[in-house]
C-alpha cells in the first residue's frame, strides 16, 4: 500500500516549549487517519507544518513520495482548521468560487462543482445569501464543501463535527467515508474519542509534542487491554465460587461478574473453571478498553493540562 | 489566475461594490463644494453691522475714522454708557485726551476678534494721521496718496536658472502645498485604517488560517494592501472628475462680481490670516495657474500618495494582525504608527511657510514624513526650492522604506494572524519580525 504522507523526525520548537518534538509516522493512501491528543499537545502545529503554513525546524515531510513543496502541493490539500471561518459579508456562492479559485480551479469548473455539492447537501437555495445569515451548523457545512471542493488528495479536518447536529454530523461522516473510498486520504484531528473509534482506521496519539501511540484502533485496544471479562450467569454468584488463582474479581453483583484474568491463563481455562463449579453461563465477553480510557491513562499524570494554558508564541 | 491577483480583485470589488463606498464617494465632493461655496457666500453676505458711538474728547477723530463694511462710526451728542443701547448703537467708544490712557469700548456683547482689531486699526491710523499733520504739517490728502502709491508695489519672484526663469507665486504654492500635504495626511489615515480593519476582520472571522492554507501570508497581505490602494485611487479619480465638474458648473453660476467680493472679503481679514488672504488673492486664476507645473505636481502627488500609502499600509496590516477581537487594543497599538503621521503634518504646516528650511528639507527625506512634507514643498518649485537631487533621494528613500516596512510587517503578520487569545505587545511583535520563520 502506498503512503500519501510521511513525516520524518519533525521538530518545531517555540521560545517557551517544544511544540513538536521528533515526531515520525506515515499515512496510507485512502485511509482515514486519526490524529489525537489533548489540548496543547502539538496537533495544530503538526497540521500547520503538513499544510505548509509553518516550516519545521528540522526533519522532513514526504508528500506522495516526494519532498513536500508547500507552494504547489497545497493545491492537493484541503484543510479545515479548528479556528475556521468565512468572510461574513460575502455571498455564499461567490465565497465558494473564490476559495476554489485560490486552490487553482478555473471559475467555470468551480461553479459547476459547487452546484454539484450544493445540490447534494441540499444547499441550492443558499447561493445569494450572505454567510452572516447562516446558522453556525450551516456555515460548518459550507466550510466542509469549500474544503473538499477541489478534490484534494489529502483532506485534513480539525474537529469537523463541532457545532453540527447529529443529522448533519452523519451527513458529513458519510461524505468522509465516501471520499476515502474514492481514494482521498483523510486526516481527522480531534479529542472526541468515540468519533475516532467509529471512523478511523489508523491513529496516532501525541502528547507534549511527542508521539505516544501509533497503530490501528484494534491493535491499540489489544495492546492496552487489561484482560477484563464480563460474565453473566443464570443463577446468583456465591462467594465460594470465586476463590481461585485464575483471576481477580473486579465487581460482583447478583448474576453479573467482572473479572481480571491473570495473563498466563487462557479463556478456556476460565470457562472450564466455572463449568466445573456447575454454573450455567449466560454470556461471556471480553471488555476492551475504549480509546478514551487508553487516552486518559496515557495522558494522565503528565503536565498536559498545565501546558494547555501556555502561550503558543 | 495568479493568486495575488485574485485576492486584489476580491479586496477591490468587495469594497467598491458597497453602497457606503458609492455614497461617500459621490457625497464627499458635493459636501466640499457646498462647504466652500457656503463659506464664501457667508463671508460676502453676512457681515455683522456694528454702529459705534464715539465720545471724542480729543476732537481730531471726527472725520478721521473711516467707516468699513462692518463698522460705522458716528459722533452723536448726549450719548453715554447708560443710553447708547436705546439710541441704536451697538457700542460706545471713549477716546481720552490723555494719550497715555487706554481707549475704552463699552458694548452689550463682546466684539469679535476681527471687528475689535479693525477698530484698533482705524484708531491707530487716525492717531498717525493726526501726528503727521500736527508735527510735520502733512495734509491727510497727501498721506492718502502716499499710502496708495506705497501699497501698489508688488514683488514678483522669478526663480530658476538663467535660461528658464519662472514666475513664482508663493500664495498659490502655499495653497497647493498645504492642500496636497493635507490630502495625503487624510488618505494615509483613511486607507491605512481600512487595511488594518480588513486584517482584523480576517482574524476575528477566523478565515485567516483557511486562507493561508491556500496562499502565502505575504500574498494575502500584499493583495489586501494593493486592493485597498486601488480603491483609494478609484475614489480619487472620481473625486477629481466630480470636483472639476462641480466647480466649473458653480463658477458658471457665480458672477465675476461675487468672486471679486469674495477675494475682497478675505483681504479684509488681513492681519488675522495674512497667508490665507495672500493665497486667496493669488487666485487670479487663468494667469497664475498656467505658471505652475501641474504635471509635475500631480505626478509627484500620485507617487507620494501611492508609496506613502504602501509604506504605512504594511505597518497598519502588522498592527491589525496583532490585535484580537477588541477594537480598543487596536487604538493603543496604532499609536506608534499614527504619531509619525501627526508629526509630519506639524512639520508640513511649518514647511509651507518656509519650504527651504533645514527642518523641512530633512523631514522631506525621511520616509516617515516625506509623503506629507515633500508634497508641501514641491509646489514652490522643482528645481529651485527643491532640487532634483533632493526629490530623487526622497523618492528612492521612500521606496526603500516601503520595501523595508513591508518585509518587517510580513513577518509580524504571518505570526500574528494565527495567534488567538491575547493581544501582542510591541515587544513580541519585534521578536516575530526578527526571528527565523
Amino acid at each position: 500500500m502506498s503512503t500519501i504522507l510521511e513525516l520524518q523526525h519533525l521538530k518545531k520548537y517555540y521560545a517557551t516549549q517544544k511544540a513538536v518534538d521528533d515526531i515520525s509516522f506515515s499515512i496510507n493512501t485512502g485511509s482515514i487517519f486519526g490524529l489525537l491528543g489533548p489540548n496543547g499537545a502539538g496537533k495544530t502545529t503538526l497540521l500547520r507544518m503538513i499544510t505548509g503554513i509553518f516550516y519545521p525546524d528540522s526533519g522532513q515531510i514526504l508528500f506522495d513520495g516526494k519532498k513536500f513543496d508547500p507552494l504547489n502541493d497545497v493545491q492537493q490539500i484541503g484543510y479545515m482548521p479548528e479556528e475556521r471561518g468565512l468572510y461574513k459579508k460575502m455571498k455564499i456562492g461567490e465565497q465558494a468560487v473564490y476559495l476554489a479559485q485560490l486552490k487553482g480551479l478555473e471559475k467555470n469548473e468551480a461553479i459547476e462543482k459547487i452546484k454539484f455539492w450544493f445540490t447534494k447537501l441540499e444547499m441550492q437555495s443558499w447561493w445569494n445569501k450572505k454567510v452572516e445569515d447562516l446558522s453556525k451548523g450551516m456555515q460548518q457545512k459550507l466550510q466542509f464543501v469549500t474544503t473538499v471542493l477541489h478534490e484534494p488528495k489529502l483532506i485534513i479536518l480539525d474537529e469537523p463535527f463541532s457545532g453540527l447536529d447529529p443529522l448533519n454530523a452523519n451527513l458529513i461522516k458519510d461524505e468522509i467515508y465516501r471520499l476515502a473510498k474514492n481514494g482521498s486520504t483523510v486526516i481527522f484531528s480531534t479529542h472526541r474519542m468515540e468519533q475516532v473509534e467509529e471512523i478511523c482506521d489508523h491513529i496516532v496519539l501525541v502528547n507534549l509534542g511527542k508521539k505516544i501511540l501509533d497503530g490501528t484502533v484494534d491493535d491499540i485496544k489489544q495492546t492496552h487491554k487489561q484482560n477484563l471479562f464480563s460474565i453473566r450467569f443464570e443463577q446468583e454468584i456465591l462467594p465460594e465460587h470465586l476463590a481461585t488463582y485464575l483471576f481477580d474479581v473486579k465487581k460482583s453483583k447478583g448474576k453479573e461478574l467482572i473479572i481480571q484474568k491473570h495473563a498466563e491463563f487462557n479463556n478456556n481455562e476460565i470457562l472450564q473453571y466455572f463449568l466445573g463449579k456447575g454454573l450455567m453461563i449466560h454470556s461471556f465477553n471480553e471488555i476492551l478498553p475504549s480509546l478514551n480510557e487508553i487516552f486518559i491513562r496515557l495522558v494522565e499524570n503528565t503536565n498536559a493540562t498545565a501546558r494547555a494554558f501556555q502561550p503558543v508564541a | 489566475m495568479n493568486k495575488t491577483l485574485l485576492i486584489i480583485k476580491r479586496e477591490y470589488l468587495s469594497r467598491v461594490k458597497k453602497k457606503t463606498f458609492i455614497l461617500s464617494t459621490i457625497l464627499t465632493p458635493l459636501f466640499f463644494v457646498a462647504l466652500i461655496s457656503g463659506v464664501t457666500y457667508i463671508s460676502v453676505q453676512d457681515v455683522d453691522q456694528e454702529k459705534i458711538a464715539v465720545v471724542d474728547q480729543t476732537g481730531f477723530f471726527k472725520g478721521n475714522l473711516e467707516n468699513t463694511k462692518a463698522l460705522t462710526f458716528e459722533f452723536p451728542n448726549g450719548v453715554d454708557t447708560a443710553n447708547y443701547d436705546d439710541k441704536g448703537y451697538s457700542a460706545i467708544l471713549f477716546t481720552p485726551k490723555d494719550s497715555a490712557r487706554n481707549y475704552q469700548l463699552f458694548s452689550k456683547k463682546q466684539f469679535g476678534l476681527i471687528a475689535a482689531s479693525q477698530i484698533e486699526d482705524q484708531i491707530n491710523k487716525a492717531v498717525e494721521n493726526n501726528l503727521l499733520k500736527d508735527k510735520y504739517n502733512i495734509s491727510s490728502k497727501a498721506i492718502d496718496s502716499i499710502r496708495k502709491q506705497a501699497g501698489e508695489a508688488k514683488v514678483e519672484n522669478f526663480y530658476g536658472e538663467r535660461a528658464e526663469v519662472k514666475k513664482g507665486n508663493s500664495g498659490l504654492a502655499y495653497g497647493v502645498g498645504y492642500g496636497a500635504g493635507f490630502l495625503i495626511y487624510i488618505t494615509l489615515f483613511i486607507y491605512g485604517t481600512m487595511v488594518m480593519r480588513g486584517v482584523m476582520e480576517e482574524k476575528v472571522s477566523r478565515i485567516a488560517e483557511v486562507m493561508v492554507s491556500s496562499v502565502k501570508p505575504f500574498q494575502l497581505m500584499l493583495g489586501k494592501i494593493i486592493g485597498i490602494g486601488a480603491v483609494g485611487i478609484t475614489q480619487f479619480l472620481i473625486w477629481i472628475i466630480l470636483i472639476i465638474g462641480l466647480f466649473s458648473a458653480a463658477s458658471a453660476f457665480l458672477s465675476p462680481e461675487t468672486m471679486q467680493q469674495a477675494s475682497e472679503a478675505s483681504q479684509q481679514m488681513n492681519g488675522q490670516n495674512a497667508m490665507a488672504a495672500k493665497a486667496a488673492a493669488g487666485f487670479n486664476l487663468s494667469e497664475t495657474l498656467s505658471g505652475v507645473n501641474w504635471f509635475l505636481i500631480i505626478g509627484c502627488f500620485l507617487f507620494y500618495f501611492l508609496f506613502g500609502y504602501l509604506f504605512y499600509a504594511a505597518l497598519f496590516a502588522a498592527v491589525g494582525s496583532a490585535v484580537n477581537e477588541d477594537p480598543q487594543d487596536a487604538q493603543s497599538l496604532m499609536l506608534p504608527i499614527t504619531m509619525p503621521i501627526i508629526i509630519a503634518i506639524m512639520i508640513m504646516i511649518k514647511a509651507v511657510t518656509s519650504p527651504a528650511s533645514p527642518m523641512a528639507t530633512w523631514a522631506s527625506m525621511i520616509p516617515f514624513f516625506s509623503p506629507i512634507v515633500m508634497m508641501a514643498r514641491i509646489p514652490f518649485g522643482v528645481p529651485g526650492t527643491v532640487s532634483y537631487v533632493e526629490l530623487i533621494t526622497s523618492m528612492l528613500l521612500l521606496v526603500g522604506g516601503f520595501l523595508l516596512t513591508t518585509w518587517i510587517s510580513a513577518k509580524i503578520y504571518r505570526t500574528g494572524i494565527l495567534m488567538y487569545g491575547k493581544k501582542a505587545s510591541w515587544k513580541e511583535m519585534w521578536k516575530w519580525a526578527f526571528r527565523k520563520a
